[in-house]
């Protein structure tokens, strides 16, 4: 079958890329864009280490093919980064020790967003809930809840201004 | 100098820890070279079986082929990961010759211009086997008339001649004959597979000046650039070996499997190689850690004194043996525990079957043994009647004790750690446990026993 151009948003800039049928979008960022921060630990759905958001939601996206997010808005933990400094989930992982090898990191945090966007104050157990996709084999699963409510606690700081 | 002696006691940032909160860390899947091929491995399907033929000739006109590999491009094909610390004999092939031996062991390799075009050319291999009876379980494998897995004729990893790890202290048998208790108990643990979240993986790089870079996510960085260095029998400075952060390892990453394969591939075809493991490879043929099956036989005092322990380990080695002679060397050495027991006997057998090889996993045998005699030591205390607690502080090493494998106890803490764990939980000791140290015996301690 033929390539086709497929044209989506990431991280604010539209990028335009030729694709045989079923390329998945964890290719494309990956070995097209080299945009590595989005993991690759199984292509099939199982670890969680590819999260990506799509227009705000969660997807893996070693399961998703390219065409799929065409004319639609992708963010990945490069675009989530500040051109200086840290994002809020990103400083409250550091802060807390939320890893050890560092590979799941990157889908744990975009878990993370879509998940603070949604809820600025979830529980614990909201937080394992979101999590349920993500594996870390390094089973560090208590910080990474713990930095997932620092950040919460950051951002819903930052949102009423600093406490006085 | 004293103003930097202020780390103690202080949460300090990891270096790495920006890099793996933006994605920055530099993974060996993340890296990219102009030029770089693909290797995949053509595997049994089939856990035991001759080698008849391997037909490459539908794979060759897959678009993108570049070429394959087989056992006679290795220039010492077979080799033994241990053979640097002294270990024989050599018996785990790079690719398979004549015979394979565990299903998803590696026959031929193929490299091609994409991951696609390498995984359509392995599917068009026609490989002719002839299945041979297979064996899974170390009794059966020791039994007269099982397959026969290595090529010296029995099932047993050697160890100085003998067939299984050996340790001995004072006279087992005499002091059964002592006991009030005799406490008996068969262990069994499953294999256990690593599952790194990032699979084994490396990319081979010929360089300008006739070397080699290898960027690989091994464990063992220099194990695997000496091994490699041995199976392609070029000297170790046409070698620069690249590590860095491995994803996730737990022992699984220290075998040299990827980086021997991919360098002479890049050799053979002067491009960058990268072999990397799905996941699938990294679950059905990676190392694992070996299932074990401990038969442990205690002699004990109606006062729960341990006077004898007899153990009969089998661990589980799969079709090579890789690092698991160590950890039966390891698992000999601790199955006693950290008690003084008088009369020990303990027999270590590193068995091949055909099931996928094992190797290192957290704690290296040691774990088995813990897990089988701590369960050991439970039985004994509900046998003599007294609790848990006490059966561990009435057996447990002081200083100046000598162990099984002749090593005198030097930094003795179980008795310290057990009362600070049980402050920890909440369970008041009673005194005299309380009461106890580590300090040698013969000043009082537990009788002058």
């Amino acid at each position: 079958m033929a390539s086709t151009i497929v044209t989506f948003e990431l991280g604010g800039r539209e990028v335009e890329v030729m694709v045989r049928p079923m390329t998945t979008l964890q290719s494309v960022l990956r070995n097209q864009l080299g945009a590595t921060a989005t993991k690759e630990g199984c292509r099939q759905g199982g670890c969680g280490g590819c999260t990506v958001l799509v227009d705000g939601e969660p997807m893996m996206s070693c399961l998703l093919p390219v065409e799929d997010v065409a004319g639609r808005r992708v963010t990945t933990l490069e675009s989530l980064t500040p051109a200086e400094g840290l994002h809020p989930i990103q400083q409250a992982f550091l802060d807390t020790n939320a890893f050890q090898c560092g590979y799941c990191t990157p889908g744990m945090v975009m878990v993370a967003k879509a998940l603070l966007d949604r809820d600025p104050a979830p529980s614990a157990d909201d937080i394992a809930q979101a999590l349920t996709g993500n594996l870390c084999r390094c089973t560090g699963y208590q910080p990474i809840i713990r930095a997932v409510q620092v950040a919460a606690e950051t951002l819903g700081v930052s949102e009423r201004g600093p406490a006085r | 100098m004293s103003a930097d002696l202020n780390i103690v006691g202080r949460s300090v940032s990891r270096s790495d820890g920006i890099g793996h909160v933006t994605g920055r860390t530099v993974y060996t899947a993340d890296r990219a070279f102009p030029g770089m091929l693909h290797l995949k491995m053509v595997r049994s399907p089939l856990h035991h079986a001759m080698i008849k033929g391997v037909d490459l000739s539908d794979a060759e006109r897959v678009p993108g082929f570049v070429r394959a590999l087989t056992a006679k491009d290795v220039p010492h094909n077979r080799y033994t990961i241990l053979s640097l610390i002294g270990v024989e004999p050599e018996e785990e092939f790079v690719l398979a010759e004549e015979r394979v031996r565990f299903k998803g062991e590696a026959i031929v390799a193929i490299v091609a211009e994409s991951e696609e075009a390498a995984m359509e050319a392995v599917s068009r291999v026609h490989l002719d086997l002839e299945e041979l009876p297979a064996v899974f379980d170390v009794e059966e494998a020791l039994k007269p008339g099982a397959p026969i897995v290595t090529h010296w004729g029995n099932n047993t990893f050697m160890y100085e001649g003998h067939p299984c790890r050996r340790v001995r202290l004072g006279d087992v048998e005499k002091a059964f004959a002592q006991a009030d208790h005799i406490v008996e108990g068969v262990y069994n643990t499953s294999p256990i597979e690593h599952a790194p979240m990032e699979t084994t993986g490396c990319i081979a790089v010929p360089e300008a000046n006739g070397r080699f870079t290898v960027y690989t996510n091994t464990q063992a960085l220099y194990f695997s650039l000496d091994n490699t260095s041995i199976i392609l029998q070029l000297p170790g400075n046409r070698l620069h070996f690249v590590g860095g952060t491995v994803g996730g390892g737990f022992g699984g990453k220290v075998d040299v499997i990827v980086e021997p394969i991919a360098t002479l591939a890049a050799m053979k075809t002067g491009r960058p190689v990268r072999y990397t493991y799905s996941r699938s490879e990294e679950m059905q043929v990676s190392s694992t850690r070996s299932a074990w099956r401990i038969y442990m036989k205690d002699g004990v005092t109606r006062d729960g004194h341990i006077i004898a322990r007899q153990v009969t380990s089998y661990a589980d080695s799969g079709a090579y043996s890789r690092q698991t002679p160590y950890a039966l060397t390891k698992h000999a050495a601790n199955a006693a525990g950290p008690y003084a027991i008088p009369n020990v006997s303990i027999d270590a057998y590193c068995v091949y079957t055909n099931r996928q090889p094992t190797s290192a996993m957290r704690g290296f045998g040691v774990t088995m043994a813990s897990f089988a005699l701590e369960v050991q030591m439970d039985k004994i205390a509900e046998a003599v009647g007294v609790d848990p607690w006490t059966i561990r502080f009435i057996n447990a090493y002081h200083n100046g004790d000598m162990k099984p494998h002749r090593k005198l106890a030097e930094d003795a803490t179980l008795i310290e750690t057990m009362q600070a764990a049980a402050a920890l939980v909440g369970h008041e000791l009673p005194a005299e446990l309380r009461a106890m140290t580590s300090a040698p015996r013969g000043d009082g301690q537990d009788g002058g026993r």
